[in-house]
Formats: structure tokens, sequence, C-alpha cells
């Protein structure tokens, strides 16, 4: 689904990614550790298509075809979502009447109707319960005044209504109290198939409790340097990232 | 990947031209250039007024000649000469007995190209037309549904002619003659405009609409409109305007005002859409207004405005809450882009007790254009207990605009409570990110913020108004982005 080949990317002639190579199977969960600085949101924003970034080697193969000279929207259209680490507000535009442009504007980039009204509200009502939240959320100005849990249960709310194949969790679990935690998970362990797949960008262990990631890699100094199963995320959370700079400078 | 930033945002803001530049040639009698006592004497004439009219215009114009343009506001421009003008402009093929099956071809085919088919209008809106094409109306539409409730709806020139005791009894009640350098000019020389006039009690079943239009190159035109609520009652009147592209500036010096009298409302909502001049700042509609309600006891007057168009916007729709437990409120979105600049705003002028203004303000700047919002809250002495709350927001797209402010406060009661916030913000780059992320392209994604930064204004508008003002709004933003 996803094949990152060498991938290289600066902000402001800055070199942040230094050559990542990552294959991304449909079905598949991944998770993408490391610390600090390492690069890992830089690359969520990479492939999504921020425009601050610079490819400057490398490639980006999705679905077949090279995204790299797609448009963020573009890239949207085809199936890539961004869970955001830091979700904008945007005042005066309800949750509901966001999701229902976005949808829409999927539809038209795909030679669809909009959505009729009816099939709509039945979509937002069955997603909005999938994630626990209350209906007086949906009529809320998009992230104004949300805590933390709300900004992040309303990132896989949208997910769960744009039903990507390729979903990129970037720092989801961060500002999450358990519970929270738990039903975000849930939410997305509901919505993975073996028709798309999940990259989780993490910190902590904790989150790959909930998400079990079927692949774990390393992030470091821009580069992927371990990859293993699911045992390297409880490698990691026992004896940190030391031991992996370490190996990597010596 | 093509890099979007704010610059080429404001580059293609720079390229958006005008949507409805277009010049319909309808033969006009035109009066010749200049203004003098005898061209005031024709303008009356013209319009075969009575006496005490041309007496009231005359007066006017000589109170006008002794005035000077007021310089306070934030705009610069040349200033008009006002001996360059033709102060009168009418389609020729006028015929007071004609419906609109008889009008000018040409004229019909110009409400086409600007979206207002005025059968389907009248068919489907449940909305009575008064169309202004320069200074005299031309069409005329379910006077006779809103004469059964003894509503009167014309032409301020038929009113002047129909029901003379009405409109010599408040014209120039609320907005004097010498109120403002403008103010005398357009009394002495107005063209035509509307008369409104609700019986006590009566609920207007419908809402009225006028649409303004400038026509004639190198015409100003001077609209007067009268609007009285009578005990009771209540109309919502919408106006909304459109101008063709012109390459000289085109004055605009209307007047309106209403009176509510006891326990009467009106809603009165504008979208104004008129030529705002070229990406290089050339041309455009210098746009003077006054416009001025008076509150009498329990009576609640709503401003509503979309300004989008006009090179220069000088505009304050004011409240006179002299009556008490009077509402005076306004609501107002300014648009300026390119070189456009707009110094607008309300006064609220609490002289009566218990009385409660609201003023929610939102400015949107782009290009080099420069937005200004400036309102008085004026708290008299015995208006015990008088509440005002203000709330005035910019946003900014790009680094070349700017956003002002001049809130003003004269509070002589010390019961009143007056409250003001203010906010700017700018369309962030990670904003627009979001949007696109989630499939939404940056046209899409501007029109979204601008539209969710206005809703509150928006809201106030009536719904087929509402859905005309976004579309504007999108217009002249983000029209050609993306």
């Amino acid at each position: 689904m996803l094949k990152i080949n060498n991938l290289h990317a600066s902000v402001e002639d800055k070199g942040i990614l230094k050559g990542i190579n990552l294959e991304v199977k449909a079905g598949e969960v991944h998770a993408i550790m490391g610390p600090n600085g390492s690069g890992k949101s830089t690359l969520a924003s990479v492939i999504a298509g921020k425009e601050e970034y610079e490819v400057t080697d490398g490639s980006i193969i999705f679905e077949g075809e090279d995204i790299e000279e797609l448009a963020a929207e573009e890239r949207a259209h085809k199936g890539v979502f961004l869970s955001f680490q830091y979700p904008v507000e945007i005042p005066g535009v309800s949750v509901t009447n966001f999701i229902k442009t976005a949808i829409n504007e999927s539809r038209k980039a795909k030679g669809l109707e909009d959505m009729p009204a009816k099939d709509m509200l039945k979509l937002i009502r069955d997603k909005a319960d999938l994630l626990e939240m209350d209906r007086k959320f949906l009529s809320r100005s998009l992230n104004e005044g949300f805590s933390g849990g709300e900004k992040k249960r309303n990132e896989i709310f949208q997910m769960a209504m744009l039903e990507p194949k390729l979903a990129i969790l970037d720092e989801t679990d961060s500002g999450l109290d358990i519970d929270a935690l738990r039903i975000v998970a849930n939410g997305v362990n509901k919505l993975k198939s073996k028709d798309n797949a999940v990259v989780v960008i993490t910190h902590y262990q904790r989150l790959l409790d909930y998400i079990v990631p079927d692949f774990v890699h390393v992030l470091y100094n821009g580069k992927i340097v371990k990859s293993g199963g699911k045992e390297l995320a409880h490698e990691l959370e026992e004896k940190g990232y030391d031991w992996i700079k370490e190996e990597v400078n010596a | 990947m093509s890099k979007y930033t704010e610059d080429d945002l404001r580059e293609e803001l720079k390229t958006k031209e005008y949507e409805y530049g277009f010049f319909t040639d309808i033969e006009s009698d035109t009066f010749p250039i200049g203004l003098n006592e005898d061209i005031v004497r024709a303008i009356s004439k013209k319009k075969d007024e009575p006496q005490w009219m041309t007496d009231w215009r005359l007066e006017a114009f000589k109170i006008w000649k002794d005035m000077t343009e007021p310089e306070w506001a934030n705009v610069n421009y040349k200033k008009p000469d006002f001996q360059s003008i033709a102060y009168y402009s009418a389609p020729t093929s006028v015929d007071p007995n004609k419906t609109l099956d008889d009008v000018d071809p040409d004229l019909l085919a110009m409400y086409k190209k600007l979206g207002i088919s005025v059968d389907e209008q009248k068919k489907m809106n449940n909305v009575a037309m008064d169309i202004v094409v320069d200074s005299v109306s031309v069409a005329t539409t379910f006077k006779k549904t809103l004469a059964e409730k003894g509503i009167i709806f014309m032409s301020i020139s038929e009113a002047i002619k129909e029901h003379p005791e009405l409109v010599k009894k408040y014209i120039g009640t609320i907005v004097p003659i010498k109120d403002n350098f403008y103010a005398a000019l357009n009394s002495a020389v107005f063209s035509d405009g509307s008369f409104c006039y609700i019986p006590k009690g009566v609920k207007c079943p419908m809402e009225l609409s006028t649409y303004f239009r400038i026509n004639q190159g190198g015409t100003g035109q001077f609209e007067r409109t009268l609007l009285v609520a009578d005990e009771g009652s209540y109309v919502s009147y919408l106006e909304g305007c459109t101008a063709p592209s012109r390459d000289e500036n085109q004055l605009h010096a209307a007047v309106v005002e209403l009176i509510a009298l006891d326990d009467a409302e009106i809603k009165y909502s504008t979208v104004q859409n008129w030529f705002p001049g070229n990406s290089e700042g050339k041309g455009g509609v210098y746009n003077f207004v006054t416009k001025r309600g008076l509150c009498e006891k329990n009576a609640k007057i709503s401003w509503t405005q979309v300004e989008t168009g006009s090179a220069v916007t000088w505009k304050y729709p004011s409240c006179i809450l002299k009556g008490d437990n009077s509402v005076g409120e306004f609501y107002s979105i300014a648009v300026t882009n390119n070189f456009q600049q707009a110094d607008t705003g309300t006064k609220m002028i609490h002289i009566g007790k218990n009385t409660k203004s609201t003023i929610i303000s939102k400015g949107i700047s782009a290009g080099k254009s420069q937005n200004s919002y400036r309102g008085l809250v004026q708290i008299n002495s015995r208006a015990d207990n008088a509440r005002n709350f203000s709330q005035c927001d910019s946003l900014l797209m790009g680094n070349e605009c700017g956003a002002h402010t001049f809130p003003y406060i004269e509070a002589k009661n010390k019961t009143a409570k007056v409250e003001h916030e203010a906010t700017t913000s700018k369309i962030g780059e990670d904003q627009i990110f979001y949007c696109n992320q989630r499939g939404i392209d940056t046209e899409k994604a501007i029109a979204l913020i601008v539209n969710g930064f206005s809703k509150e204004v928006l809201n106030k508008l009536p719904m087929e108004f509402a859905i005309e003002a976004q579309k504007l709004l999108e217009i002249s933003l983000e029209g050609s982005v993306g």
C-alpha cells in the first residue's frame, strides 16, 4: 500500500529525514517510535503532503502511484489520513459542517454527488456513537475549546467518517487519560480491516497495548535504525532509547 | 508539488476580476454635468414634485454649498469633483403603467447576468421587489398583496405624490438636511429610492426587497429610503446591490431613515457589492452612506450588513434609542480586497431607560486593503440601566492589508454597562493544511474559514439572503484561489 524509498526531506534547508525506507501492506499495523526530534512527525507530515517540507530525494509510492507531486487534498482523496498531534481550531465551523464538507469534497473528487443529508446524518450519528461522543459535541466549533482528549477523539471520529486506506496517527495518545485512550484505541481497532493500514507514531508503549502493532520501527536522527515485532516496543519501554543511540553511534 | 503560500494567495486574490463587470447599453436621459440651483429645480420638475419638496431640496442645496467633505475617516481617495457629475439619469423607456413583461429586454437580460431573475424571485421567493435601475423605478411587484394589509411600498417619488402627508411628516427627521456633507447633497439631489409604511399592528407578510444598481457611466446615484413602522408593526427589509465595472469613480451617497414607533420592529439587511475598483485600485464606487433609525418605546431596529464592494466605504448605520426599553442591533461583515478601503461601524445612542444595544462587527481584509471599524456607544444621562455589548473581530489575509478598530464610548449615566471585545486573527497555513489533509482544497478551505468567522452575522440574515451573502463572500475573497 505504502512504499517509502530512501526518503530525504528538509524544512528551510535543514535536513530532517535522511533516507527512510518503509513498506506498509494492507491489513498491517506499524508503530514508529523514537526519541524527541528524531523526525517522526516530519515523516507523517511529508506523507500527508505538508508544503513546508521539501522532499530532496527518494520517493513515496502509495497504491502503486508516486504521490510526491500531489497536493495534500489529492492525497487525502486517495485515502491518506493524518490524525494530527495538534489539531487546529476553526472558529464558527461546527464539527458536523466540517466533516460534511470534507466528505462531499472527497466525493466530488471521485465524480460523486453530495451525500444525501439523511445518509450523512445517520453516518455521523453511527460514528459518533462508535467514539462515545456526545451529540452536543457535533455542533461545537471545530476544536475550539476542546480538551486534549476531545481533540483526539474528534480526529478519530473524522477518520471513521472518511474511511481512509492509510491512517497515520501522530501521537494520538498524548494528552489522553486512560479512559479516553481506551475509547480512541477501540475506535481505531473497529475501523481496522484487511484492506486498510495504520501507522501509529508514539513515544510510549501504552497505546500499543491497545492497538497492537505487527511491526515496530525506531526512528532516530532521520533514519529507521531498528525494526522488529511488538516485543521491540516492550524492550524500548524497559530500556529507553539510549542503547539504540549507542548501537547507531558505535 | 507546488508550495502554496500566503504570497500565492495574495497574488491570486489580486487577479480576482469583478464578476459583474459588464455594461448594459440602455438609452439614458442624462442631465448635463454640474450642480447648481437650476439643476436641483430641474430634478424636482422632472419628477413632477410638489412645491414643498422643491423648496426642501433647495434648502438642502444651500446648506450643502457651505459644507466641506469630512476628512476624519481612515480613508484616502481623490475627492470627487462635484461639478463634473451628472445628477440625474433615468432609463428613457419608463411608463408607470408597465408590468414586468413590458420591461426593456436589455434590462431583463442584465438581471439574468446578475442572477436576479425577477420572475423567479416573484414566483418562488415570496419577495416583493421594487427595482431601481439608475434612478427611476421600472417595476414594482406584489403591490396588491401589500395594499390589502394597508402596507405602502413604492418608490419615494411616487410616495411624494401619493402620500405627501407621510413623507412630509418623516423625511429629514432622522437624518436632518444638515446632518453631514453627503446627507445634505443627497437631500438636494436624491434621484429615487423606496418608501415603506407599515400600519399599526401589521406584521409585513413578506421580506421587502430592493435591488439598487448604478448603471450609467459618470452618473452619481443618490437614493433616499424612508421606512416607517407604525406602533406594534413588524417589517424585514432587504437591500442588495451590484454595479457594472466602470473606469471612473462613481459617487454614491444614499440616505436611509428608519422610524420604529412604539413596540415596532424593523429588520434592515443589506448586501452591498458595488464595483470595488480593479486590482490596481483604479475605478470603483465611492460609497458614502448615512443610515439611521429611531426607536420609540419598546421598539427594536436591527441593522445587518454584508459589505464586499466599493472602492471607498463610509457608512455607519445607527440607532437612536429614544424610547424606554428600546433595542438597537448592528451586525456587520465588511470585506476589503486589493486597494479597497472601508471605514464602517455604527452609533448606538442610548437616550431612554433600559435601552439595550448589541454590536457585532466582522472585518475581513485581504490584498492591500484597509478595513476600519468605527463605533460610538453613547449613554446619555437619563438612560438608566442602559446596556451595550460590542464585539469587533478582524481577520487578516496576507501581510499588506490593515485592520483598525476605533471604538468610542461615552457614558454619562453611572448605571450603564458597556462591554467591548475585540480580536484580530490571521488565516493560518496550519488551518489550511488541516483542511487540505481532510480533502478540502485551499479555495474551499478559505471559504469555510471565512464563513465560520462571519457566522454570527450571516445567521442574522434572512435565509435566502444568507445564501447569497455566503456566495458573495466566496466570490470576493477566494474565487480564483487554487
